[in-house]
């Protein structure tokens, strides 16, 4: 297949258990012709023995033994289609009690969420929590999907009460880009199809729309930043002194003669040359994964960042983080964890709670210092040498952190970079 | 460049070899686990680029089950020395002659469930903390639970419940002593998009996954290439037919298709109007709705 504009969309969905997250994926495949004929074929065996009429769609993206037998989603799951136009990466997250660490996993590096919402039920705390969460991970094009439309006679009303509702509460949030689509998953109501029983909506269909969101912006393009991933130093014929540093461009560009400064040493040197995974390159683009060459011998390893001397990212010890917890242990007082922001890993700890968010109301809790799973707050981390920070807001990479416990080795903390 | 994006290729790509990248940086032994199939293959590739001009900073491992087809070990055996690798062989015959596993038996036996013991011995032995596979989550529906980096227990278990989140591109590699990780480099990419790079960047493949005449026998609706391992009922019959591969395994169980798509231009054009999965004819997926999860569980690549 020729796509069109070439171009590759993540996106990860949110609702909670009974708005029909898989359903609506399902459809999506199914209805955009993504679906094998051996795969139909499995789904309709499963569902004539389980008793149903038609097909259960949801059986398209439920995998796993336990998750087919009982019905639910367990983990993120990803799936993948293509259209004429893109390709598409679904992180298909589950929507039960954990919801919020599986949001956050899902929509790390989404440049989409879909957000269901009950028709029957309209906004609900639950729509408000996947908001918050999608605008706290500043996941770049919200899109709400009134689901079960034909519950309520594919009624207008009841579409512009909740749009309403929406508009209004997520104003307060950093939402920039979101549309409403109505929807009927179960029937296939503007997913790929345009609705004949809701000929008042004259939108654009789910597939349309993901079709045509304009990402080449997502990535930052202006503030150039290059962790060194590993030091290339091939040691034979012909690159006796080759030295080049490997990594992916998490944001801007990068050109040769550019004027660089290697942190957190602060040496400065050019780009001599940059090697891209096809040969030489004038410019290296973000998210190109490329080797560079400096003009001066300097000392770069893994962990440093190279950045332009005229734009640099703040060197700290001390930061102010929105953590997320995601681990069954809670967060012990004075414990020291593993750091990881970009290449660099470093010692943390977590030397204050600053507040907590109460994920029902979006508001403040100030005296409670205890960090449990699913929990969102403010906290102050202080590492053993600088990390090489950004915000958050303005650069998704370096400004992600996630904390590793020494004991397990799991990872038990996602964090974005507030300052 | 005239356009500040790069096309979903070039992404693909690019995430692959910052994966592989993280390997080398994490990881004190890592090898290249290598079938000799398009997505190994592509795997390898993808690391010449990520480590250029440098040399693959991996060993290269295959379970051999002994029941090979014979073009895929001479291709093994050329792109190994024109990569000046080193190649560790875990012998799946070899673990059945000193009985630490038992053939199958029946019409329908086959050795994949038996490379798991000699893929987690050979992972023991060579005192292994990293195997990169060409595992792509479009594959079978286990597969799309997978993470880049897939956390193993002493056991060499998978535990699809109670696996490490993975966010943005920070990749936790810790383990302890005897634990090990499996890293899917090409985790997001799908078949398509697999063929579509062998193309793009003109990458040679084993000739069985060209259409070729070759002798097969039609069973569990596939054509199942003769061999000396085959054993025929009564009603089976060897004709010679134009086939390809989609996917290359043991010779026993790999299904061929029709086919007269001998360039890689046709494959392509083949594989975008195809109506049934990649797998779909590979006989170990069918015997269960979880087949590949179970099989997974127990330290399957």
């Amino acid at each position: 297949m020729k796509i069109d504009n070439n171009q590759l969309l993540r996106f990860t969905t949110a609702g909670s258990v009974d708005d029909g997250k898989s359903t609506l994926i399902g459809r999506l495949l199914f209805d955009s012709k993504s679906i094998f004929e051996d795969q139909i074929k499995a789904v309709e065996n499963t569902s004539s023995k389980k008793g149903y009429e038609g097909i259960d769609l949801a059986l398209f993206t439920d995998g796993l033994r336990d998750e087919r037998e009982q019905g639910i989603t367990i983990d993120v799951a990803y799936r993948y289609f293509t259209t004429p136009k893109r390709k598409f990466i679904i992180a298909d997250t589950p929507g039960h009690i954990q919801y919020t660490r599986n949001m956050v996993t899902g929509a790390s590096t989404a440049n989409a969420a879909i957000i269901l919402i009950d028709a029957r039920h309209g906004v609900i705390e639950q729509t408000k929590r996947h908001a918050f969460i999608a605008s706290l991970l500043h996941i770049p094009h919200v899109i709400v999907c009134v689901n079960k439309m034909d519950l309520v006679d594919y009624a207008e009303e009841t579409y512009n009460q909740i749009t309403k509702a929406f508009e209004e509460f997520s104003s307060k949030m950093v939402i920039k880009d979101f549309r409403v689509i109505p929807i009927s998953a179960l029937h296939g109501d503007n997913v790929v199809n345009r609705s004949e029983n809701m000929s008042w909506y004259l939108g654009a269909t789910l597939l349309h729309t993901l079709e045509t969101l304009h990402i080449s912006s997502d990535i930052n393009k202006v503030d150039a930043r290059f962790p060194v991933q590993t030091v290339i130093r091939p040691q034979r014929d012909g690159f006796l002194d080759y030295r080049a540093y490997a990594g992916r461009l998490p944001s801007g560009i990068l050109r040769t003669g550019d004027e660089v400064t290697v942190l957190p040493s602060g040496f400065t040197s050019s780009i001599k040359s940059i090697q891209g995974p096809s040969g030489k390159l004038e410019e290296a683009v973000a998210p190109m994964s490329v080797a560079i060459e400096l003009s001066d011998d300097i000392d770069v390893g893994r962990g440093d960042m190279i950045a332009r001397s005229n734009n640099k990212p703040e060197a700290s010890q001390d930061i102010e983080v929105m953590l997320c917890w995601l681990d069954d242990a809670a967060a012990g007082p004075r414990t020291k964890y593993t750091i990881m922001h970009t290449s660099n890993e470093q010692t943390a700890m977590i030397k204050e709670v600053i507040y907590k968010i109460d994920i029902n109301t979006l508001g403040r809790i100030n005296d409670d210092n205890e960090l449990r799973m699913n929990d969102i707050c403010k906290v102050r981390i202080r590492t053993t040498k600088p990390l090489m920070i950004d915000s958050y807001r303005e650069n998704r990479n370096t400004g992600s952190i996630i904390l590793i416990d020494n004991t397990t080795n799991e990872t038990v903390a996602a964090g974005m970079i507030v300052s | 460049m005239s356009q500040y994006f790069l096309n979903y290729l070039d992404e693909l790509e690019s995430e692959a070899i910052y994966v592989l990248r993280e390997v080398q940086a994490q990881f004190q032994n890592p090898v290249i686990l290598f079938s000799g199939g398009k997505d190994s293959i592509v795997v390898s590739h993808l690391a010449k680029k990520a480590f250029y001009p440098g040399k693959i900073p991996f060993a290269f491992m295959h379970v051999d089950t002994g029941h090979n087809f014979p073009e895929t070990i001479k291709f093994r055996d050329d792109l190994i020395e024109s990569l000046d690798a080193r190649l560790i062989v875990g012998s799946v015959q070899k673990a059945i002659d000193d009985g630490r596993v038992a053939e199958e038996k029946g019409k329908n036996a086959t050795r994949n469930a038996l490379q798991i013991t000699t893929l987690l011995d050979a992972i023991t032995d060579n005192k292994i903390d990293c195997a990169i596979g060409g595992g792509r989550r479009d594959e079978e529906k286990a597969r799309a639970k997978e993470r880049f980096f897939s956390h193993r227990d002493d056991f060499g278990q998978w535990d699809p419940r109670n696996q490490r989140p993975e966010l943005w591109n920070l990749f936790n590699g810790k383990y302890f002593e005897g634990e090990h990780f499996r890293v899917f480099p090409i985790s997001n990419w799908t078949e398509m998009d697999v063929w579509n790079y062998i193309k793009r960047e003109q990458i040679e493949v084993p000739s069985l996954y060209l259409a070729h005449n070759r002798e097969v026998v039609w069973r569990n609706d596939s054509w199942i290439p003769n061999s000396e391992y085959l054993i025929l009922d009564e009603n089976e019959k060897i004709e010679t037919k134009k086939v390809r591969f989609r996917t290359l395994g043991d010779i026993t169980i790999t299904g061929g298709i029709e086919s007269d798509a001998d360039t890689l231009e046709k494959v392509v054009m083949e594989v975008s109007a195809m109506k049934q999965t990649e797998r779909g004819n590979r006989t170990d997926d069918k015997r269960s709705e979880t087949a590949m999860e179970d099989r997974k569980k127990q330290g399957y690549f």
